[in-house]
């Protein structure tokens, strides 16, 4: 079965990629939006009984660094 | 001194840090794989280079944090054995979780690759011992993810324990409060953006790095 990960930016970190596109949509004529924060998507493709504490524990052990990061699972 | 320098795939400032800690020292680190399972007996140093480990993969850091070898750098750094992580090896010193806060893309996104000024802000650790409180340093920096960031309230305890060991006397990265490189809480712990090893004879244009080993050789030996 399939779970994502997504991991992004905790609110009060800057991110200067997320900045850096934002600008880049505005130079392509791109109006209108306001902020641009940038993350990524991690696909698990695992056993059934990789359970959600399993699955908990990746994150905070290697997908996310919590110290800047959240994440959130979302089991398919 | 008994010293190890730890090779990752990607680890390209190994040998510069090998040289550096041979001339000042007079004898060779080993050289250790990070598969490896043991550190050698009686160590007085352990050295974590700068490169890009595992071609920076999930975080700068973040692979090479979870090496074998990590497990046994984390238990000696627990028994006040020095450890010295710069540049990625400061990055893979935070996601090791020997330090605190985390190393985050350069504000502006550029790679900085030129030689900084640093203020000397903690003159009282095993590392920057040979050095004068509120001396500046130039070392050079070459890093994309030297952006140090930490939430306020470890900032603020940084600061008021004397953990901040170098500071750039000018914004380079984006880094909170311009911190360039920090001690853990037993002071035995350093992890820094900017190179030492790679200004330790004039020849490298200044010599300002020789010192933070020739204080470890005093401190430790």
């Amino acid at each position: 079965m399939k779970t994502r990960v997504y991991v992004t930016l905790k609110g009060g970190v800057l991110d200067p990629q997320g900045k850096a596109i934002h600008n880049a949509l505005g130079s392509l004529g791109f109006s209108g939006v306001n902020d641009v924060r940038a993350g990524k998507l991690i696909e698990l493709d695992h056993d059934e009984n990789v359970s959600d504490a399993d699955l908990e524990a990746m994150c905070r052990k290697l997908l996310a660094n919590t110290v800047i990061e959240n994440f959130r699972i979302e089991r398919a | 001194m008994k010293s190890a320098v730890i090779v990752f795939p990607g680890s390209n400032c190994d040998r510069d840090l090998a040289v550096a800690i041979r001339d000042v020292t007079g004898r060779a680190p080993d050289m250790l794989w990070h598969r490896e399972t043991e550190l050698p007996e009686g160590i007085g140093l352990i050295a974590v280079p700068g490169g890009f480990s595992y071609g920076d993969y999930l975080r700068s850091g973040a692979m090479a944090a979870r090496s074998p070898i990590m497990r046994e750098i984390v238990e000696a750094a627990g028994r006040g054995v020095p450890v010295i992580g710069i540049c990625n090896g400061f990055q893979i010193l935070t996601e090791a979780g020997l330090l605190p806060g985390a190393l985050m893309r350069n504000q502006g996104l550029d790679f900085v690759c030129r030689d900084v000024a640093l203020t000397v802000e903690n003159s009282q650790s095993a590392f920057t011992a040979r050095y004068a409180q509120g001396e500046t340093v130039r070392f050079p920096v070459a890093h994309h993810d030297g952006n140090f960031n930490a939430d306020a309230e470890t900032l603020d305890r940084l600061e008021g324990e004397g953990r901040v060991a170098f500071r750039y006397a000018e914004p380079v990265n984006g880094s909170a409060r311009n911190i360039a490189g920090i001690l853990n809480d037993g002071g035995n712990v350093l992890g820094m953006m900017p190179h030492p090893e790679r200004v330790i004879e004039a020849a490298h244009g200044n010599d300002d790095g020789r010192r933070l080993f020739e204080g470890l050789l005093e401190t430790v030996a």
